[in-house]
């Protein structure tokens, strides 16, 4: 979707704050909306997870914190998801005789969870349509779900630079459509063919995106 | 918001979505256990070892994992390097994708929309605020996370240190050196 996420390019959102290496959390809440978010069953589909902060209304998005995003994102998809009605999300308390679950990561769990080396790869039929070195060009998209094809990089062209395989596709992941791999390709495209001739012309940008975002250029 | 996420918490555990156990244990793991020590150190082993630099540039996933870390947000690592003539920069345009198990989690800086909307168009600005002028002749290679590759810069070794051995050099490497916005 064409949200104000989808901001690499703009112009005039502000200054960059440095910010010396420390705690990544600013106030207990934060670490605890990064914990519940990381606990939650809704974890499972990162993707939707992404997905729903993309949806939290631009002008709402542009005004709040990180952290802020993340605790509207995740209550949103308790509720979607079913984990939680919107009465017990309003009064923060359990609907009566409503069932109680067994949390999916106990404590004993979260290193050895964390630690573990997820994949995104997937196996997939059939031949790869781009080699690297191949020309291509991204197609014009403008879906009104997720996708990871930004509008800085639409309509151009580029150079397949790395072959990654078959990976998750989010665009389908993220609405529970399923994992459907795709191939994922790093594309890298001259400064100059997204910003044009003013663009030092050493310069590029290199994005990853699947094969569905690409065709022969 | 700390009063209104202590009740979303309370009546997660009542539902018994989660456990707050596993709460203070992953608060613990993102504030002690990964960060950019972990990336230093990475970057550090390749200073001194050229076989593991070589390996860390074929397969970062495996190399990485050779130190011990491993972990979501870095299932897919690519090590990008600086040369005389090339520097990276790293950014995450529609969100805030970063390479935990070795930096930790982002800066603010790194999730806001200053960064995330210039890094792509104005790499070189962004690195001047940071307080390094790139001359016009040095490429700049952006890499925008927008898959689970994570990217992490392989950062030069600076003039000077052939003296020091492994530790001392990872104190050299700074977290931004290892996202691009400086050089060392």
């Amino acid at each position: 979707m064409n949200g104000v996420h989808d901001m690499g390019g703009m112009q005039g959102l502000g200054r960059i704050i440095p910010e010396p290496e420390g705690s990544p959390f600013h106030g207990e809440w934060e670490a605890r909306v990064h914990a519940m978010s990381v606990a939650s069953p809704t974890r499972a589909n990162i993707d939707a997870g992404r997905h729903q902060r993309e949806l939290i209304p631009g002008a709402e998005y542009l005004a709040m914190t990180y952290y802020e995003k993340w605790f509207r994102g995740l209550s949103e998809l308790l509720v979607l998801k079913g984990f939680l009605t919107p009465e017990e999300l309003a009064s923060g308390k359990a609907a009566p005789g409503s069932e109680k679950r067994t949390p999916h990561l106990m404590a004993a769990m979260v290193e050895p969870s964390l630690m573990r080396q997820g994949s995104y790869l997937r196996e997939t039929a059939g031949a790869p349509m781009f080699a690297i070195g191949d020309q291509v060009k991204t197609r014009n998209l403008n879906p009104d779900g997720h996708t990871r094809l930004p509008r800085y990089a639409r309509g151009r062209v580029g150079v397949i630079e790395a072959a990654h395989g078959a990976h998750v596709f989010p665009d389908s992941h993220a609405h529970g459509l399923g994992e459907n791999p795709r191939r994922l390709y790093t594309v890298r495209f001259t400064a100059r063919e997204l910003w044009g001739g003013a663009a030092n012309p050493r310069d590029s940008v290199s994005l990853d995106l699947w094969e569905p975002y690409l065709e022969r250029a | 918001m700390t009063l209104r996420v202590k009740a979303l918490e309370s009546l997660l555990v009542e539902k018994g979505l989660v456990d707050p156990a596993a709460l203070d244990a992953i608060v613990d793991h993102y504030e002690h256990k990964v960060g950019p020590r972990n990336g230093a150190r990475v970057v550090a082993r390749a200073w001194v070892d050229p076989a593991y630099r070589a390996r860390l540039l074929d397969d970062a996933t495996a190399a990485i994992a050779e130190l011990g870390y491993t972990g979501g947000q870095g299932a897919h690592m690519v090590v990008v390097e600086n040369t005389p003539e090339r520097h990276n920069l790293v950014v995450c345009t529609l969100c805030s994708c970063y390479p935990w198990p070795v930096l930790g989690l982002p800066p603010v800086w790194y999730k806001s929309a200053a960064y995330r909307s210039r890094s792509v168009i104005d790499p070189r600005g962004v690195i001047a605020e940071f307080g390094t002028d790139l001359p016009a002749d040095i490429e700049v290679r952006v890499w925008d996370s927008t898959a689970e590759i994570r990217y992490l810069v392989l950062p030069e070794r600076p003039d000077g240190t052939e003296g020091l051995d492994e530790a001392a050099l990872a104190e050299l490497v700074t977290r931004d050196s290892m996202i691009g916005t400086t050089r060392l």
